[in-house]
């Protein structure tokens, strides 16, 4: 959707995603090897009682999420005979909480809440787009969050 | 808390306790543990978790507002996380964190890029929850090899104190 058709308050459900222990092992061996991610062993000593995920691992299948949702909404436009909305890169995010662990078999539901919008001042072709982001595990218990900004094309882009 | 104190607290060596984070103390990553950012590894995780072209394609990322191949902002954000372990919380008895306050993704993270990791403490309280910890919040920074700030961060991260006042 074009920056100018998309509603505020809207979310935008973006599926489910199984933790596997593998995966959760896989990633924090690269990025994340703190006791609580790296072995059940190690994670009973810990607060955690058992092993999590990296919350980075949390927040790259977001990403996944998102990107795998914005290429079905495009493919849907294309299929209606419309050009689908660019989307392009965030600068940053802020208020990001890890709300609650995500434990091995954990089926994640992520979603996405636009909060705001505005016309990009530098690139008059662009919105920028305010979303509050979700993480809901199985039992419906939040476990992530965050806010981001990113750039959507604008329908009339660069008319003004 | 006798019993409590009986556990081992933390498992491996420590150089630094939450006393050790005074306000306003800095350190960086060793010159020779610098973080090179292959295009392979680059790709590998775009594929996995963000696989726009932006990301993973020459072409299509010299189109992009990127300007060429460049790492998913979150590929960043695991880059920091592995520095932090490697350089200053698996040096510390860390307990993890409750979330990240901001990520600026400054300038984009490309292929080739040699990362230095910083960090610098923002300021720090004892939590009244469980007064064996703290939490101390930082700045942390992804430098590359010509001292550009490429990714910035603040977070607060839970540390153990070496000397908890008995509870």
């Amino acid at each position: 959707m074009f920056f100018e058709d998309i509603p505020i308050g809207a979310t935008l459900e973006l599926g489910e995603h199984i933790f596997t222990e593998e995966d959760m092992l896989r990633f924090a061996r690269a990025y994340d090897p703190q006791d609580f991610h790296l072995s059940h062993e190690k994670a009973a000593q810990t607060h955690f009682g058992q092993l999590c995920a990296s919350g980075w691992h949390t927040a790259s299948v977001w990403m996944r999420k998102m990107v795998d949702t914005q290429a079905r909404l495009a493919n849907e436009a294309v299929a209606r005979g419309e050009r689908p909305a660019r989307i392009g890169p965030a600068p940053g995010f802020e208020n990001l909480v890890w709300k609650r662990p995500v434990y091995a078999g954990d089926t994640i539901r992520f979603t996405s809440t636009v909060m705001s919008k505005r016309e990009s001042r530098s690139r008059p072709q662009w919105g920028l787009l305010t979303q509050h982001n979700e993480g809901f595990n199985q039992h419906g218990e939040l476990v992530y969050a965050f806010d981001a900004t990113i750039f959507v094309e604008r329908r009339d882009a660069g008319k003004d | 808390m006798a019993a409590e104190k009986d556990k081992p607290r933390h498992t491996r060596p420590v150089e630094w306790w939450y006393e050790d984070f005074e306000p306003g103390r800095t350190g960086r990553s060793a010159p020779e543990d610098s973080y090179l950012l292959t295009r392979e590894e680059l790709i590998a995780y775009a594929a996995e978790f963000d696989p726009q072209p932006m990301h993973l394609d020459e072409a299509a990322a010299s189109r992009s507002m990127l300007g060429g191949l460049a790492a998913s902002g979150w590929h960043g954000c695991a880059i920091l996380m592995r520095m932090l372990h490697d350089n200053l919380i698996g040096k510390a008895p860390g307990q993890g964190a409750p979330g990240c306050d901001k990520v600026e993704w400054l300038v984009p993270l490309r292929p080739g890029d040699a990362f230095s990791f910083h960090w610098k403490v923002l300021d720090r309280r004892v939590m009244n929850s469980r007064p064996d910890r703290g939490m101390v919040r930082f700045e942390l920074q992804l430098r590359d090899q010509h001292g550009t700030v490429k990714v910035n961060c603040v977070q607060p991260i839970m540390i153990l104190l070496r000397e908890p006042d008995d509870v």
